[in-house]
């Protein structure tokens, strides 16, 4: 089975900080992979390498068997890659539908605008948008605001779907409703890559996590291994109590 | 498309301009239809990418003063028909600006708002010194063209009803694009372009025909402005007042919107034909200009339409 997405030594250098060193990891179909790491670490910076918005110093990315390093951002939408943002990134003028209906009509289907209307309405449903769907996005909740980005991603029907930060800034309520959006999901058939900083929530939802430091790959595993990785615990959880945190989920 | 409240629109208002001034033979009427048929156009035309794709063009007037200069050039030089050149003044401009789309736009905000005008100041520049096009003093071409046409008294109401349509294609044009898939990938690269690169808007193909297409039109306007006048001289043809009229008039209006934008060059048309004949107000055309932009940036920065479809949103899905 070939791998969903492949990072084989990547690379990326911003004059002298080199913010992703040599990095490989791959991510199977169908699977969740956890992506973490203390801030600065190059986690936000991976995902603009993979979807395009800056091309690697160096290395390669290989999506569902296509090379796409250093691809421009459409083109690698229309392969079938979607994301969210960590600061979110609405259309602010026009509604929850068209801002959906953007990301239905360019995504993997290219679909024309009627059909693309109809994925775009799903995409909102899943996401638990339905109330607001003629609402501007600007005058949306935050936490609207991030399903908004959740919705328009998935819209595009992509294979895979890169979360950034979905769960940052929502309460405790909303974060349960959002973990049970991003399960259908993946159930769905879509494989999820996602970067979370609320530790319970990205154990409990990855098959595997990956560590990142220093823009290094620090550990991978399971989550349960990552959590008892002595390595992980001290570089990156140096907090004991999150360490603690951490032993209780896995 | 007939069910369209917008198609109503648009052929009641080409019924107007062409009945009003016709029943009555009246000539003075004509001028000033003619003249907001020519706003009507440019501000429609610049909309596409001032509204739409959220990209101030100030050389619009560089589309213009092109596309007279190859139709009147054609009809002198080569004995082209009118209609002929008209065309390939269209599909010119229209070709040249994809190039120059291509590479301009690769700038953003006030960089690409500067190398617009940098472009007007470029070709006009190249004009005066190309021989073929008389150089600074223009063209000048002979009242015979209007024979074929009939003479030039009927010359010029078949100029005035070819204004009219170039108007009706510029509204639906508008029409069209704002309605398709093309136009929803240039309303998000508006709202925020990288957003819409990633949601995988081909954002450099996009812009560059909506330029593109932004010229055909106006090129077609400048042709028959040209040709009415039976002369040409950079001076003219590249007046950035033009350019920045059809800016304030988006802005009246309500960038983004169609009836707006139409309503709006209507409207500072019969403002400024007001103010030039008026003896108190004559000259200061520019400066109310100026003040009336100041005005709606700071108190209605979604124009005259914006405003009402802000009060009443069903009103902008009928009309628009």
């Amino acid at each position: 089975m070939t791998a969903m997405l492949e990072l084989d030594h990547v690379s990326k250098r911003f004059g002298g900080l080199q913010a992703v060193r040599n990095l490989s990891f791959a991510i199977q179909p169908g699977e969740i992979l956890g992506l973490i790491g203390p801030n600065g670490a190059g986690k936000s910076t991976l995902f603009n390498l993979i979807n395009g918005v800056f091309a690697p110093s160096s290395g390669k990315i290989v999506f569902n068997g296509i090379d796409i390093t250093g691809e421009r951002p459409f083109i690698v939408a229309r392969h079938g890659l979607a994301r969210t943002h960590q600061i979110v990134q609405p259309l602010t003028n026009m509604t929850v539908l068209e801002n959906c209906t953007v990301g239905a009509c360019f995504g993997r289907e290219n679909l024309p605008l009627n059909r693309a209307r109809d994925m775009a309405r799903a995409a909102a449903h899943t996401a638990g948008l339905d109330d607001s769907i003629d609402v501007l996005a600007l005058n949306l909740t935050i936490a609207n605001k991030k399903r908004l980005e959740l919705a328009r991603a998935l819209a595009a029907q992509p294979k895979l779907l890169l979360l950034d930060e979905v769960l940052a800034g929502l309460n405790p309520t909303e974060v349960e409703h959002m973990i049970g959006v991003i399960r259908r999901i993946r159930d769905s058939g879509v494989t999820i890559l996602i970067i979370e900083h609320l530790m319970q929530a990205i154990m409990s939802l990855s098959h595997r996590i990956v560590v990142l430091n220093y823009g290094e790959k620090l550990a991978e595993g399971s989550p349960a291994d990552v959590a008892r990785n002595p390595q992980v615990i001290e570089a990156y959880l140096g907090d004991p109590k999150l360490a603690a945190e951490l032993e209780g989920t896995a | 498309m007939l069910r369209r409240p917008f198609f109503w629109i648009i052929a009641l208002t080409i019924a107007v301009f062409v009945a009003a001034p016709a029943i009555g033979d009246d000539v003075e009427m004509r001028e000033s239809l003619a003249l907001a048929a020519v706003y009507i156009t440019l501000a429609s035309n610049l909309n596409l990418m001032l509204g739409y794709a959220g990209y101030i063009n100030f050389g619009s007037i560089v589309f213009f003063g092109l596309g007279g200069y190859i139709c009147i050039w054609l009809v002198s030089s080569y004995s082209w028909s009118l209609g002929a050149s008209l065309v390939a003044a269209g599909i010119g401009v229209s070709a040249l600006s994809l190039v120059f789309g291509f590479g301009i736009l690769r700038l953003r905000g006030p960089f690409f708002a500067l190398s617009t005008i940098g472009i007007v100041e470029g070709v006009q520049a190249f004009v005066e010194n190309f021989t073929p096009w008389g150089g600074s003093s223009g063209i000048y071409i002979s009242p015979q063209v209007f024979l074929p046409l009939g003479g030039s008294a009927r010359a010029l109401w078949i100029i005035y009803f070819l204004f009219v349509a170039v108007m009706g294609a510029s509204l639906y044009l508008s029409y069209v694009i704002k309605t398709s898939k093309f136009g929803l990938g240039l309303l998000a690269i508006g709202q925020n372009e990288d957003a819409a690169a990633i949601l995988g808007v081909p954002t450099p193909r996009y812009k560059a025909l909506a330029y593109s297409a932004s010229a055909f039109l106006p090129a077609i306007a400048g042709g028959l402005y040209f040709f009415k006048g039976a002369f040409i001289q950079p001076s003219d043809a590249f007046d950035l007042t033009l350019s920045t009229e059809a800016i304030v008039i988006c802005m009246l209006g309500g960038q983004g919107t169609v009836t707006g934008v139409a309503l709006g060059a209507y409207l500072y048309e019969e403002l400024r034909g007001y103010l030039l004949t008026s003896s108190t107000f004559s000259n200061f055309q520019l400066v109310i200009a100026g003040v009336l932009l100041l005005l709606i940036v700071l108190f209605f920065p979604s124009g005259l339409m914006g405003f009402v479809y802000s009060r009443f949103p069903r009103l902008q899905r009928v009309l628009e």
